[in-house]
């Protein structure tokens, strides 16, 4: 039924489906809503789950660690330095190949402190052995949970899956959604069926030291894994939409009017809203423009990007992030796909923007395309402020 | 595809540290023992047992050779010696 909701409560009413037996969270600004209505539902009796209080986000990530290894459906949300300060646990989590699903409202990262959206968070924790699923509007952000619990925890995979969802203009923005019945998501998504578990009655040891002769063959695993992730998720998106009828065809990225583009941005998460909206106006304009939208951005679908891009001259690659001295993060992986490839666009230049929640304008998205031209751009800020900027301090 | 991720109980057991011993090896004289558990006890390998006086031994497919038993042994009843050969490990 669709109902006009807030996206963390959209959030929520997902997380309830999938009915986790264990949820932890610390709460922090974007993401407290998600975490407040489940607490909510859980005192009402609506939803029958273990709502553990924490101290901390490292508490909050170990308590779920905790509840998935020992074979409970678990999760958890938070943000930007909370993510950051579960940063070891989130390593160990994939490295246990615990199929956790955790969102995360996506938020600058400090200092400056700042509580506005970018997506410099998940970004940051890119090589941590999880899935990323960038979510563009609040029914994807539903549909992505209860995809995530039936990609990560399939026996062949065992992996955990971060739901990126943009701060405020996602959490608290509001939306009509979607919101499935619980016999086609438990049809969709069957109960979790551990492969291995901490139990008394069976004892065993998780995560022990692995020494120089075990420990290759553990990240090896996973790298391997993640590619067949690339396959995997393309017949999870099948299954929903049988079932749900909404159809991610791939669900490793999405193209808007690529086909026949000459300029075409590719980008993460909400904005992809805002360039869909752009390239509408200059299509009725007669400009060949067009949008691909990268839904997952671990694992990195390159042949996949290669093939929705290989014809278009001139492409324009949009960071909601940066890897301050490099490359930005994204751009760089679009670059990767086509090294060494015959058939490239002519330019593949790099624009950030967005960054600490500056809003992202129709007007920046058609500065974007008025900036892609035959002589490639690298690290373009986009609606920058010059005035700000100082050679000298202090005088 | 999976790494190497659990470990069952009783793992180490097929780990044969008595091949990590170099030179010497204990040897429980059996003369003066009070039976009062130290070496037992301060094994890191728990290769050692026994009950009774003078009854104490340990697995040498286990021990590595450290010489704890015989430096914690208050009646000296344990001394290191050298290899007498391969055929303990």
């Amino acid at each position: 039924m669709k109902e006009f909701l807030e996206g963390s409560r959209a959030i929520a009413e997902a997380v309830k489906l999938c009915k986790p037996g264990v949820i932890s969270a610390y709460p922090i600004t974007p993401q407290t809503h998600i975490v407040e209505e489940l607490a909510q539902m859980v005192a009402n009796g609506e939803l029958n789950s273990q709502f553990v209080n924490v101290e901390s986000e490292h508490s909050a990530a170990s308590v779920v660690l905790g509840g998935v290894a020992t074979g409970v459906r678990s999760y958890t949300a938070t943000s930007s330095q909370g993510l950051l300060y579960m940063a070891e646990v989130i390593f160990n989590i994939a490295g246990l190949r615990l199929p956790l699903v955790l969102a995360c409202a996506n938020r600058a990262i400090s200092a400056p402190i700042n509580i506005w959206n970018d997506q410099q968070d998940s970004v940051s924790l890119r090589d941590a052995g999880w899935i990323q699923l960038y979510a563009e509007n609040n029914q994807e952000a539903v549909d992505f949970h209860l995809m995530g619990y039936r990609i990560g925890e399939d026996k062949s995979i065992m992996l955990p899956v971060m739901v990126c969802v943009d701060g405020f203009i996602l959490t608290h923005g509001m939306e009509p959604v979607d919101i499935p019945e619980q016999e086609k998501v438990d049809k969709f998504l069957p109960p979790y069926k551990p492969l291995y578990k901490l139990d008394t009655a069976e004892p065993l040891t998780m995560g022990l030291l692995a020494d120089p002769d075990y420990y290759m063959e553990t990240r090896f695993a996973i790298q391997e894994t993640l590619k067949d992730v690339l396959n995997f998720i393309p017949k999870v998106s099948e299954e929903f939409r049988s079932v749900f009828g909404r159809d991610y065809k791939d669900c490793l990225v999405e193209e808007y009017y690529t086909k026949d583009a000459e300029k075409v941005i590719v980008a993460m998460g909400s904005v992809c809203g805002t360039i869909k909206e752009a390239v509408d106006e200059l299509r009725a304009k007669g400009k060949k423009v067009g949008l691909l939208k990268v839904i997952s951005y671990r694992p990195f679908p390159y042949a996949r990007a290669c093939e929705a891009l290989k014809n278009v001259s001139r492409v324009a690659v949009l960071d909601k992030a940066v890897s301050l001295g490099a490359y930005a993060p994204l751009a760089v992986e679009v670059k990767a796909a086509f090294f060494g490839k015959k058939k490239t666009p002519k330019v593949i230049s790099s624009f950030i923007a967005g960054l600490g929640g500056r809003d992202i304008t129709l007007e920046s998205v058609r500065e974007i395309f008025r900036k892609l031209t035959s002589r490639e751009v690298s690290l373009e800020f986009i609606d920058l402020k010059p005035e700000l900027l100082q050679e000298e301090y202090g005088k | 595809m999976f790494g190497p991720l659990v470990v069952r109980p009783n793992k180490s057991k097929g780990d044969k540290t008595g091949t990590w011993r170099t030179q010497l090896e204990p040897k429980f004289l059996r003369k003066n023992c009070i039976a009062c558990r130290m070496c037992f006890l301060t094994c890191p390998e728990g290769c050692i047992e026994g009950k009774e006086k003078n009854t104490f031994a340990c697995d040498y497919s286990y021990c590595k050779g450290c010489g704890l038993c015989a430096l914690v042994c208050p009646k000296k009843d344990i001394i290191m010696e050298e290899e007498s050969g391969g055929e303990k490990k």
